[in-house]
C-alpha cells in the first residue's frame, strides 16, 4: 500500500474556549477527490484551514507527503487554496493573477504568461487573459481563481465553499466541471461543502463532519447507503428515523420494538440495546401492497411536488412523534389527509446503534 | 410662503459661502491689481505681482523648500502611518485600542505645543534649527492623520487576498509591496496628499524650528511684517491654488469610486 498523500493525525483545535476540531484523524489518497461535508460549525472548514497552514492546530500533526508540514507555513506548502471569495489580486489582470504563485517561483515572464494561458485554457476562460476581475461574473471569478490555484502544481488542492457564491443553475455547472478538470490534472482536491448533493456529485471519498468530529467517511454510495451514524443517516440525504429496544435476540436475528411495532433484523445485539432504524425516503412503500416489513399507518401532511417525484410528509398514526419522509411516484395520487398504510423491506433499513 | 422660505435658503447659502470664500476672492483679486497698494479701487488686471514674486530668489527659494518639506514628510508620514495601520490591523496587540488612541492623539494637540515641545527636545538633543527639523514637526503631526486614514479603509475583504498571495509562495515583503499596498493605493495617496496639504501651508511648527532656509508661509509672514503689498496677494493666491491642486487630488483618490 501506498503512503497516503496526506495523513492527518489525532488533530485538535481551540479557539479560545471553544474546541472546535476533536482528535480528527484523516487520510487523503493521491488524485482522489474528497468532500469534507458539515453544517456550519462542525470544524470543516478549520480542518481545511490547518491544511493550507493558516491555522496552527493546538495539538495533533499535519504531514504531507510523508513530511511534517503542522509548523509550515503556507508559502512554503505544497497546497493551495480556492477561497470561497476567490480573493483575486484586483488591481492585476487575470493573467497577472494567474501567473503571480510562477512569478513567486522566479519563473521568467515568457513561461509564465504560456503557462498562465494554459491554465486559463484548462477552466475555458483562454479570452479572459488580459481582463481584470471586476470585469469578469462570479462564475469566471470561480474558475480563475481555480487556474490560478492550479498553475503551480501543487500536492493538493483545497476548496473553501468553492460553489457557495453561485447561484443553483451555475453551481450544478460548475459542480460537474470541477470534476471533469480533477480527472484531468489528477492532482487531490479537499473541499469543504455543506451541500449534500454537490457532496455526493464529485466526492471519491465522502467525509461526514459534526461537531468537530467525523462522524462517518469512505466512498459517497456508501455513506449514503449505510451511514454510520444517525448523524450522517439525516445529513447525507434524509432519512426517516425509527426509535427502538432490541426485545428479542436469536440465531443472529433481532426484534425492535418500536413506536411504529416491531420489526425483524438480521443483527448481533443483546436484548436491551437501544437502537435507531433509518429508511430512506426511496424505500419506504406507501399503500396496501408494500414491503414485508409493516410500519403501521400514516396520515399524509404535506406532498411537495418535485418534478420527477413527490416527496410525502405522513405523521403515523401510532406516535404523533414519528415523522415519515417517503418519496412517491410523479403521477402517484396522493394528498394531504389521506391515511395510507406504510411499509418497508427489512434489507433497506439501515440499523444505527446509539 | 414657499417661495419666501425658498428665497430666505438662498439667501442664506450665498452669505455661508460668501463668509467663507470673500477673504480668498479679495485676495485673489488685488494680487492682480496693477498698482502698489492691494486697496480699492482694482486698477488691474496685471501679472505685475507675480512677475514681482517670481524673480524674487528669496520667495522662490523658499517655496522649492515648501514644496520639498512637504513631499518628504508626507512621504514619510504615509509610510508610517501605513506601516503601522498594517500593524493594527492585522495582529492582535496588546492594548491595542489604547495604542491606536496614543498614535491618533497629536491630531488634538495644537501645532503650537508640538512645535514647542519638539523645539526644546531638539535643543537638548542638539538638532539645529533647520528644514529638517520642520520636516520632523510635519512628520508628527501628518502620521495621525495618514494612519487614520489608511486604517479605515483596511478591512477583512483584503485578508483573504493577502493570504492567497502568502499561499502562492509570497514571502511577507512582497506581500506588503505587491498586494497590500496597490490595493490600499487609494488609501495611501489621500493621506499622501492631505499630508502635502498641511505641510504644505503649515506656518507654527516651521517658524519655531527653521532659522535661515525657511519654508514659504514663514517667508509670507516675514513680507507682511513689512506692510501690505500686491506681492503678498501674489504669493497668496499661488500658495492657495497648489493647496487646490492638492485637495482636488485627495478627493479624486479617496471618493472615487472604483468602476463596478
Amino acid at each position: 500500500m501506498t503512503a497516503p498523500l496526506v495523513d492527518i493525525r489525532a488533530v485538535s483545535h481551540r479557539f479560545g474556549q471553544q474546541t472546535v476540531l476533536k482528535n480528527v484523524s484523516l487520510r487523503i489518497e493521491p488524485g482522489s477527490y474528497t468532500i469534507l461535508l458539515g453544517p456550519s460549525g462542525s470544524g470543516k472548514t478549520t480542518l481545511l484551514s490547518i491544511l493550507g497552514g493558516f491555522v496552527s492546530p493546538s495539538e495533533g500533526k499535519v504531514f504531507i507527503r510523508g513530511e511534517d508540514c503542522t509548523a509550515v507555513p503556507p508559502a512554503k506548502r505544497p497546497t493551495t487554496t480556492v477561497f470561497q471569495d476567490y480573493a483575486l489580486f484586483p488591481h492585476m489582470s487575470v493573467g497577472a493573477n494567474v501567473g503571480f504563485g510562477l512569478r513567486m517561483q522566479g519563473v521568467d515572464a515568457t513561461t509564465r504568461a504560456a503557462r498562465a494561458r494554459e491554465a486559463l485554457a484548462l477552466v475555458g476562460l483562454a479570452s479572459a487573459f488580459d481582463k481584470k476581475p471586476h470585469q469578469l461574473s462570479g462564475g469566471q471569478r470561480q474558475r480563475v481563481a481555480l487556474a490560478r490555484a492550479l498553475v503551480i502544481e501543487p500536492a493538493v488542492l483545497l476548496l473553501d465553499e468553492p460553489l457557495g457564491a453561485l447561484d443553483l443553475k451555475l453551481r450544478r455547472q460548475m459542480q460537474d466541471e470541477l470534476k471533469a478538470i480533477q480527472k484531468r490534472v489528477g492532482t487531490a482536491f479537499i473541499h469543504v461543502t455543506h451541500d449534500q448533493e454537490e457532496a455526493m456529485a464529485l466526492a471519491d471519498h465522502c467525509v461526514v463532519m459534526n461537531d468537530g468530529r467525523i462522524e462517518d467517511e469512505g466512498p459517497p454510495e456508501r455513506v449514503y447507503a449505510r451511514p454510520a451514524t444517525r448523524f450522517s443517516a439525516t445529513f447525507m440525504g434524509e432519512s426517516t428515523i425509527l426509535q427502538g429496544n432490541v426485545t428479542e435476540a436469536k440465531n443472529g436475528t433481532i426484534s425492535v420494538a418500536t413506536s411504529a411495532g416491531a420489526v425483524l433484523l438480521s443483527a448481533a445485539l443483546q436484548p436491551g440495546a437501544k437502537v435507531a432504524l433509518a429508511i430512506r425516503p426511496e424505500h419506504l412503500v406507501l399503500g396496501a401492497a408494500g414491503g414485508a416489513v409493516a410500519l403501521g399507518t400514516a396520515e399524509v401532511s404535506d406532498v411537495v411536488f418535485q418534478g420527477s417525484f413527490k416527496r410525502v410528509l405522513a405523521t403515523s398514526t401510532l406516535d404523533a412523534r414519528l415523522q415519515f419522509i417517503a418519496k412517491a411516484p410523479a403521477t402517484a395520487a396522493i394528498q394531504p389527509g389521506d391515511t395510507t398504510a406504510i411499509s418497508c423491506n427489512a434489507g433497506e433499513i439501515i440499523l444505527l446503534t446509539e | 410662503m414657499r417661495a419666501l422660505v425658498r428665497i430666505a435658503s438662498w439667501l442664506y447659502a450665498l452669505a455661508v459661502y460668501g463668509f467663507i470664500f470673500l477673504p480668498v476672492i479679495v485676495l485673489v483679486l488685488f494680487s492682480l491689481q496693477a498698482t502698489s497698494f492691494p486697496i480699492p479701487p482694482f486698477t488691474g488686471p496685471s501679472l505685475r505681482w507675480y512677475g514681482a514674486v517670481l524673480s524674487d530668489t528669496r520667495l522662490t527659494s523658499a517655496l522649492v523648500n515648501s514644496l520639498l518639506v512637504a513631499v518628504l514628510s508626507s512621504l514619510a508620514a504615509v509610510t508610517l502611518g501605513f506601516l503601522s495601520a498594517w500593524g493594527f490591523a492585522r495582529f492582535t496587540l496588546p492594548g491595542s485600542a489604547l495604542l491606536r488612541g496614543l498614535i491618533t492623539l497629536p491630531l488634538t494637540v495644537s501645532y503650537l505645543i508640538i512645535g514647542m515641545g519638539l523645539l526644546v527636545l531638539f535643543n537638548w538633543a542638539g538638532v539645529p534649527k533647520s528644514l529638517l527639523a520642520a520636516g520632523i514637526g510635519h512628520v508628527v503631526i501628518n502620521l495621525p492623520l495618514c494612519f487614520a486614514i489608511i486604517y479605515s479603509q483596511m478591512g477583512d475583504h483584503q485578508i483573504n487576498i493577502e493570504r492567497a498571495a502568502r499561499d502562492l509562495g509570497a514571502p511577507e515583503w512582497k506581500v506588503l509591496l505587491l498586494i497590500t499596498v496597490p490595493v490600499m493605493a487609494p488609501a495611501i495617496f489621500a493621506g499622501f496628499f492631505l499630508s502635502m496639504t498641511f505641510s504644505w501651508d503649515e506656518f507654527v511648527i516651521s517658524f519655531l524650528l527653521t532659522r535661515f532656509d525657511t519654508t514659504l508661509p514663514v517667508e509670507i509672514w516675514n513680507l507682511l511684517r513689512s506692510g501690505l503689498n500686491p506681492k503678498t496677494n501674489a504669493i497668496g493666491s499661488l500658495v492657495f491654488a497648489v493647496s487646490i491642486v492638492l485637495v482636488v487630488l485627495f478627493e479624486l483618490t479617496l471618493l472615487r469610486r472604483k468602476p463596478a
